[in-house]
Parts: structure tokens; C-alpha cells; sequence
């Protein structure tokens, strides 16, 4: 039994609301990646991660305790969780990932601030100030909450100078791109996301690698932001040979994702869909999304392994 | 049963969205298309709203939810309705009033 979605919106909206984010995680594991890249502070031109990539182990933390909570008698007491939630912030004791589960994620921001200094692109980082977006809680329908944050996001950027971010994530690109213009009057901000510069800015590459990729595209990437081509110009230049399956580029199939933070196990049985999809074309997945490589490598379990896109990128740019 | 046409609640919905449930031709591409294979969702519930059915929509409240907002069904649909904004719109609609979520 899923738990009660009103009780489950409200948790992740007064988080957001409260303190920020709709999952609080620690400063120091927020920022740890970029620990030994030495990136400038603040800039015109700065890497946005928009703590997208970093929640996900939090996110599955908590997904595993929904998961548990649903089905036992403690799901009846998700009302009064909301209420000390507010008081206490009740989901940092609910999900610690190890140092472990975190070193993944951890390595695609890093691979990806790699790729774009090789591809002499310069920037820096607004460490602390690299600020949540709100995407899973504009999703829920909580636009109130949103709008208010998402003025706290772009005031903190306008103090900073920052005239052009580059993202990482669909999510995140396509509420810094497409949504928040609509909420923030007089928005002024340029966005890419790093594949569109990396395509763009024609990657220098060291190597040559082979193998066959099942190709996943992102939903939010394919359909809202119109990112399609770059992934693929980008992989083809590296030796891979792409597969497309049964579903791809703008008319991709959703990893189920979407649906992980109220119903788990509908999102369980969409990635195991989507899964079969890809492993009939290719012994190997490629994602662009951490949300949809979270999901797809829970769903293909130890079947089939899947990388993020940067993973590939770097070993064909690093000499 | 008799339903009475309730403009109230297209109106409501419409006020901060880019709601266009009256694009809806009714022709079932988009439940062809979904990968999560909800009948419902979006064409029936699109006929709910239109004719001010609020009740039937806080039936649907997991499905409106279940949806991925993945936007196949919006890419294939002919009457060019905005699906993912008009599903997202039914959420606020539940948050604010029936389900009270967000608040």
C-alpha cells in the first residue's frame, strides 16, 4: 500500500519550503565532489548542479524506508511524521547513504566539470550557493512553494553575477530553462546543459573505445528541452556503436522515475518495462539522467549493467 | 444520475495554468500511447473537469498522481492539448483544495 500522497507532498514541500530542498542533505556531501578540482568561486559562467545528482542516494534512502513504512501499521502515522517534520528534519535521519552509495554520483559531476575544462570551456562553482530547483515538488503540483523558491534560487544568482549557468540533469536544465522564466519576473539567465556545449564545442578526444550502448534518452531532455542530437554526436565521435531501442530519441519511454517519490512499485514495474526494451538491442546501457540510471540499474539488477553518458565521454577524452 | 455543468472548476483550474482541457477531441491516442496504460488518464479526466465534476476527480487522485508526466502522450497528440501542464494543474487543484498536500 502506498503511503498517503497528501502526508507525502507536504513532507517534501515544507522541506523545500523550510529548508530548501525537498530532501535536506549535509553541505559537505552536497559539495564534496568538487573537493579536489579546485573550480573558482562564482563567476559569470558557472557548472549548476542544482543538487540534482547528489540527492539521489538520499532520494533512494528514503524510497526504501516509503517502501518498508507502506506496508507495515506505521504508514497510519505519515500525518503526525509531517507534523514533527516541520519542527525536526525528520528525512536526514530516514536516509544516510554510506560514503559508498555517494562515490558514484559523485564521479558524474566530477567527470563532467573534467569534460568541460578539457573542452576549454571556463567556469566556476557556487559551492554552498548551488541551490536545489525544486523540479520533484513543480512536479507534485506544489506551485506556490516552487514560485517562492525558485525567486530565493534566482536572487542568489543575480548576486553573484552569474549570467549563464551549465547543468547537468534534465530536471534541473528544464526548470532553470523553461519553467522559472514563468515564475520570476524579469528573468534573465542564459542555460545549457553540458551536453549541448560539449556538442557544441566539439570535444577534443584522446581514444578511441567499442562496444555496443543501448541509448536511453531522457524524457525531460527529448521531449521539453529538445536534447537529442548532442548525446548522440558526442558518443558516435568516442568509437561506440549507439543501438536504439524500441522506443527512442523524442518518442523515448519514461523510466518510471516520475513516480518513485508516491508509488514505488508502479515505478519499479515501468522500469523493468523499459529495461527489457534496451537489453533487446544492446548488451550495455547509457543514460543521461541520474533519476533514470538510479532506476533502470535498480530494474536490470545485476542483467545488465548502465553508465551515465559522462562516464564514456571521460574515458575517450582523458589522455 | 444527473450532472450539472459546474463552469467553476475549468475556470479555477485555468486561472494560473495553461489548462486547455477543451482541446481534448476525445480520441484516445494518448491512452494508446502510455506507457503506464491509465485509461483514464488524461481523456476522461479532461471530460470531468469540463463538466465540473470535482468529485470524480478526487476519486482519481492515485491516478492523476501515477502519471509519469513523461509527455509521449503530448508528443502524439493531435489536437495539440498540453497534457503534462493540464495533469500538473489537476495536482495543484488537489493540493490546494481536496487533498491538501502542499499546504
Amino acid at each position: 500500500m502506498p503511503l498517503p500522497s497528501k502526508d507525502v507532498i507536504g513532507i517534501l514541500s515544507d522541506n523545500l519550503r523550510l529548508r530548501g530542498s525537498v530532501l535536506p542533505i549535509p553541505k559537505r556531501s552536497a559539495i564534496g565532489w568538487a573537493r579536489d578540482l579546485n573550480l573558482p568561486r562564482g563567476g559569470e559562467t558557472v557548472i549548476y548542479t542544482g543538487l540534482m545528482v547528489q540527492l539521489i542516494p538520499y532520494i533512494e534512502g528514503l524510497v526504501k524506508m516509503q517502501e518498508r513504512l507502506g506496508d507495515s501499521f506505521l504508514a497510519r502515522f505519515t500525518p503526525l511524521g509531517r507534523w514533527m517534520n516541520r519542527f525536526v528534519n525528520l528525512s536526514a535521519f530516514m536516509a544516510r547513504p554510506s560514503a559508498r552509495t555517494r562515490t558514484p554520483y559523485d564521479r558524474i559531476l566530477a567527470d563532467v566539470a573534467g569534460l568541460l575544462q578539457r573542452a576549454g570551456v571556463e567556469f566556476g562553482y557556487l559551492y554552498e550557493d548551488d541551490l536545489y530547483t525544486g523540479a520533484l515538488t513543480w512536479d507534485l503540483g506544489a506551485d506556490e512553494v516552487v514560485a517562492d523558491h525558485a525567486r530565493r534560487v534566482y536572487h542568489t544568482l543575480e548576486r553573484h553575477g552569474v549570467k549563464q549557468v551549465i547543468t547537468i540533469d534534465p530536471h534541473t536544465t528544464n526548470m532553470l530553462r523553461t519553467v522559472y522564466p514563468k515564475m520570476v519576473e524579469n528573468y534573465d539567465l542564459r542555460v545549457s546543459s553540458y551536453l549541448e556545449v560539449l556538442a557544441e564545442r566539439e570535444l577534443p578526444l584522446q581514444s578511441t573505445l567499442s562496444g555496443e550502448l543501448a541509448l536511453h534518452d531522457s524524457c525531460v531532455f527529448a521531449r521539453f528541452e529538445n536534447v537529442t542530437e548532442q548525446p548522440r554526436t558526442l558518443l558516435n565521435a568516442t568509437g561506440m556503436t549507439i543501438r536504439e531501442p524500441e522506443h527512442s530519441g523524442r518518442l523515448t519511454w519514461c523510466c518510471g522515475g516520475p513516480a518513485e517519490s508516491l508509488y514505488p512499485k508502479k515505478a519499479l514495474a515501468q522500469a523493468q518495462r523499459r529495461v527489457e526494451q534496451l537489453r533487446a538491442v544492446a548488451p550495455e546501457g547509457v543514460t543521461m539522467c541520474p533519476l533514470c540510471l538510479v532506476n533502470l540499474q535498480k530494474a536490470a539488477g545485476e542483467t545488465m549493467p548502465f553508465r551515465d553518458i559522462s562516464h564514456y565521454l571521460t574515458q575517450a577524452s582523458r589522455s | 444520475m444527473t450532472t450539472l455543468v459546474n463552469s467553476r472548476l475549468v475556470d479555477e483550474l485555468g486561472r494560473a495554468h495553461e489548462f486547455n482541457a477543451a482541446a481534448c477531441m476525445d480520441c484516445g491516442v494518448c491512452s494508446a500511447v502510455c506507457p503506464l496504460e491509465i485509461e483514464l488518464l488524461p481523456r476522461r479526466l479532461f471530460r470531468h473537469v469540463l463538466l465540473g465534476m470535482e468529485e470524480r476527480l478526487v476519486e482519481e487522485t492515485e491516478t492523476i498522481y501515477s502519471c509519469l508526466l513523461c509527455g509521449l502522450c503530448e508528443e502524439s497528440c493531435p489536437g495539440g492539448v498540453h497534457i503534462t501542464e493540464n495533469v500538473r494543474a489537476l495536482r495543484h487543484f488537489l493540493n490546494t483544495n481536496a487533498v491538501g498536500g502542499a499546504r
